[in-house]
């Protein structure tokens, strides 16, 4: 299967290049985020604060790895649920996110805004958190330390392997996969 | 009387819950190589690759397979001829989470069901025991991932539903929960008995050896039957379309009353990690 590779932070021109059910190899810093950072960073924008890194072109992945073991950058660090992100990631794709990682199905109104603003969706694989943590460079925490694996980090990624699962046109791999495989 | 002291069981929880987070078992991975080639899309294939692939980083780089290092669920079978000394059973096999997923680094994902607080050690643990017969002490883990766990389900059935409204409901939990319960999946079914023992038939079900067929002919034909029709759901591997959504299905059976059709469908990933250790 043919791989493209694909950098941080994600240009327009190659998110309007990607296509559903490509595999890409991405790499860049990326940043962690589940749903306590999600609605902290809501919160943040009601009270006119400033969210802990700039969405505009960036890439968030829904993830709240193990710890780390020592000698190790990270621990495993595959995907969580995207769906529970649903409620906020309109917000932040409007304010300039271009790409989300995560695993499971997207709202309606999450798809709308991916096509609106240009933004596309990859799948990690779930359950395969230890291969992950392999493309992974360096971690840091930026933002929330106190919430342990929900707390929000920079990732610097080597090569992470990613399907796109929603491209910026509207198209799904879950509606397209699965009816091409119907029996 | 056999004496066995808490501290083995305690020592054994620890060892195991590691070991199950770290190491694939061989039977999980043969099922999983077998599968590429049942899988007909090349996305689904690849996905599988990454997983056999993710399999052997976590063994031999020492990560978690996945990052949900699950709740510490935990099958103990005391045999009657066993007396246990040095202390209280549950508390041992609670030191033996704690010390696991704290040393193991682990993920601990125990929480207040209502204010969401972490527990802090992973405790306390699942835990199911049994009496047999014999003087061993059998212990079983399975750390158990939310995603998967979340789809499962004890539904009621009205008894005139039968064997159909079975299947339905099986295929209904696989639809609902399509890439969510990270698929390929392994489907434990339990049927009969009441509201907790149909649930815990399901869970005893996902213990079964995968690839191996329940002992009564009928029941292994409706494991076959059963995942035939999940395969032909296009779900595939992690939902992206394709012909292996599930890696096997397995079912107990039970008696049940008169009125009732109880049946419990418990979910497992591919992750699917289980140790056993006899004492
Ligand atoms: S469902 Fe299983 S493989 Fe997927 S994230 Fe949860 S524990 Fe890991």
């Amino acid at each position: 299967m043919e791989i493209r590779r694909i950098k941080t932070p994600l240009e327009a021109g190659v998110i309007e290049e990607l296509k559903v059910g490509e595999k890409v190899l991405l790499s860049g810093s990326i940043y962690t985020a589940r749903d306590a950072a999600h609605k902290r960073f809501m919160d943040t924008l009601r009270d006119g604060g400033t969210l802990p890194f700039d969405m505009v072109n960036q890439v968030i992945y829904y993830c709240g790895p193990s710890p780390a073991p020592p000698g190790k950058v990270i621990g495993a660090c595959g995907p969580t649920t995207s769906s529970r992100m649903d409620a906020y990631a309109p917000k932040l794709i409007s304010l300039g996110l271009k790409g989300m990682i995560g695993k499971g199905k997207r709202s309606q109104t999450v798809k709308d805004a991916m096509k609106q603003y240009r933004a596309v969706y990859f799948g990690a694989t779930g359950g395969a958190g230890a291969l992950l943590s392999k493309s992974v460079l360096s971690s840091e925490i930026i933002a929330y330390e106190e919430m342990g694996p929900e707390a929000v980090m920079r990732l610097e990624v080597r090569d992470m392997p990613l399907f796109v699962i929603n491209d910026a046109n509207g198209n799904d791999l879950y509606d397209f996969g699965m009816s091409e495989y119907k029996r | 009387m056999r004496e066995v002291h808490v501290d083995r069981i305690m020592g054994a929880l620890e060892e195991l819950f590691v070991d199950a987070n770290y190491n694939l078992s061989q039977n999980v991975l043969d099922i999983l190589e077998g599968s590429i080639e049942k899988e007909e899309s090349p996305v689904g294939k690849e996905v599988i690759r990454e997983l056999i692939r993710n399999a052997n980083v976590a063994r031999d780089e020492h990560i978690p397979i996945c990052q949900d290092t699950g709740l510490a669920v935990t099958f103990i079978e005391v045999g009657q001829d066993v007396h246990i000394v040095g202390g209280s059973l549950s508390d041992a096999v609670d030191e033996g989470v704690r010390r696991g997923y704290e040393k193991g680094y682990l993920r601990k994902s125990a929480c207040h069901p209502f204010s969401r607080k972490n527990t802090g050690d992973n405790t306390p643990a699942i835990l199911h025991a049994k009496i047999v017969p014999g003087d061993k002490v059998k212990i079983t883990v399975l750390p158990k991932g939310g995603g998967s766990e979340n789809y499962g389900e004890v539904r009621m059935l009205v008894p005139s539903q039968g064997k159909e409204g079975m299947k339905a409901f099986v295929l209904e939990m696989v639809t609902k929960g399509g890439p969510n319960p990270c698929p390929p999946i392994i489907v434990g079914v339990g049927i009969g008995g009441n509201l907790e023992t149909s649930a815990l038939l399901s869970k005893e079900a996902l213990m079964e050896p995968l690839g191996k067929r329940n002992p009564d002919q009928a029941l292994a034909a409706l494991e076959v039957e059963l995942l035939d029709a999940i395969n032909k759901s296009g779900i595939g591997p992690q939902g992206y379309g394709g012909t292996v959504t599930a890696l096997d299905v397995h079912v107990k059976m039970m008696p049940c009353h008169i009125a009732s059709l109880p049946v419990a469908v418990n979910i497992q990933c591919h992750a699917h990690r289980i140790k056993e250790m006899i004492i």
